[in-house]
């Protein structure tokens, strides 16, 4: 059993969701956004659907942004989901350039023009991982996962294991950059594979 | 692969407090969640779909609390994306679903009628949350559409207001067909030369699916992304595991995963 996992609730979209599938993992999870409680937790989760812009001024107005960096810096773990994960970077062009979290190196952008594909993103695809541990153990080949977005994060920089997706392009579909993680794909709504990345986030 | 897998989808009734499932043209009464659970075994059923649609085709809206509260609950039997409906026309009536564990929006009624209100609605939850649900009939031969529960016939032709609602800032259109619905007939495949060309968003085919080959013939054509099925057929036994495998056999290029895997994560952290 694993205690003080904490689900970040600063307005930005379906938290039950996330909640369930941790609740099935055996895990009840705290939904708060008290930048105190996620501060303290051992595994923070933040979910997330919306615009970036938006997303940063709330978690900004509410302290959690800090309370982030104090969890991490400490060593404790931090997963980003959808939107969630593209906060970790550094910045979005959505509404206008806004900047990140900066936990990693990487960009969002709207996907390229001329792809030939449909925006936003929204169905099953597989996703392709560089390695078949942490974050992305246990997993079937070329996995499944549900993903809804119109932004994506780049692959440029980096440097940790990751997942790609292709939609048109190659973007990054997940990161284990160690204590930090995300995944722009939804595992709370990916049956067996993404309860696998849910329940590999929070192996001790 | 650039695009995304193709999806099966289940669609659940919603009146009285009760889920409901199409048979033979009528509406049959299957209980609530915990009697799914027991009767049909909603867990296993919930691991042969890509997706969970629910609507709530209540007219009084009576029902709304409780619609609500068990879309929530929904969410502890089934890890895939659920998409929730029935009587949505404002901003504040589509959010309430969204925070009771709806990921997107299935409007109707308002694409005819309140463009406005669809643009408020993409604006403020982005325009892939919105399922644009289009019910059609057969009136003296000719497609016509329908809303308000299919009560209300629309004076313009289907291809017309297929292409009206394309035009709307939404992320997939629901196309059911009320004159198959229930029948276990098969799909109405005639209503796919209604659709506009190069249709930027998905397409969901509903209304007629009895057995597995619907489904297969159904997603054969490119035409179509995705699905859908609410007859109680469908539902027992395990006719959708079934026709997932017929369809994975078949060669669709359907998302995969592993149910055992998933039972065996229960409990594990």
């Amino acid at each position: 059993m694993v205690n003080a996992v904490v689900v970040i609730d600063y307005g930005m979209g379906n938290l039950f969701s996330v909640e369930s599938a941790l609740r099935y993992l055996g895990v009840n999870a705290v939904v708060t956004s008290d930048p105190a409680v996620v501060d303290s937790a051992r595994f923070a989760i933040l979910p997330g659907v919306g615009s970036f812009r938006l997303a940063m001024e709330r978690l900004a107005t509410a302290h959690l942004d800090e309370a982030m960096r104090a969890l991490v810096t400490r060593g404790d773990r931090l997963l980003g989901i959808c939107l969630g994960m593209q906060l970790l970077g550094t910045a979005s062009t959505e509404d206008g350039e806004t900047g990140g979290l900066g936990f990693i190196p990487n960009r969002v952008d709207l996907f390229a023009d001329g792809l030939g594909v449909k925006v936003p993103h929204v169905g099953f695809n597989s996703i392709n991982p560089t390695v078949n541990s942490g974050l992305f153990a246990d997993l079937p080949d070329s996995p499944d996962f549900y993903f809804v977005h119109s932004y994506r994060m780049t692959v440029d920089n980096m440097m940790h294991p990751h997942a790609t997706c292709e939609y048109g392009e190659h973007f990054l579909a997940a990161f284990d950059a160690g204590n930090v993680q995300g995944a722009q794909f939804h595992p709370e709504k990916s049956q067996s594979n993404g309860l696998q990345v849910l329940r590999n986030f929070l192996a001790p | 692969m650039t695009s995304v897998k193709k999806r099966l989808i289940f669609t659940l009734l919603y009146e009285d407090a009760r889920f409901m499932l199409s048979r033979n043209f009528r509406l049959q009464q299957v209980g609530d969640i915990a009697w799914l659970e027991k009767n049909y075994n909603f867990r296993e059923t919930a691991l042969s779909i890509d997706e969970l649609i629910v609507l709530n085709v209540e007219r009084s809206r009576k029902s709304d609390d409780a619609f609500r509260e068990h879309t929530r609950m929904l969410n502890d039997d089934c890890f895939v994306p659920i998409a929730a409906g029935g009587g949505i026309r404002t901003v504040d009536s589509a959010r309430e679903l969204l925070r009771s564990g709806a990921d997107k929006v299935v409007i109707n009624s308002i694409l005819a009628s309140d463009h406005a209100n669809v643009e408020r609605l993409a604006e403020e939850f982005g325009k892939q949350c919105l399922v644009a649900s289009v019910d059609t009939k057969r009136v003296e031969g000719t497609l016509m559409p329908f809303i308000d529960n299919g009560t209300h016939s629309l004076d313009i032709a289907l291809s017309d207001y297929l292409e009206s609602v394309a035009s709307l800032p939404i992320g997939e259109i629901y196309l059911n067909s009320m004159d198959r619905d229930g029948t276990g007939q098969g799909f109405d495949l005639e209503l796919l030369d209604h659709l506009p060309r190069g249709l930027q968003v998905p397409l969901i085919l509903a209304g007629g699916a009895g057995k597995p080959e619907h489904f297969v013939s159904a997603l054969a054509d490119p035409r179509v992304d995705a699905v859908a099925t609410a007859h109680l057929f469908n539902f027992v036994g395990n006719a959708l595991q079934l026709s997932r495998q017929r369809l994975l056999a078949e060669g669709v290029c359907l998302a995969q995963w592993d149910g055992q895997r998933l039972k065996d994560l229960a409990d594990s952290v």
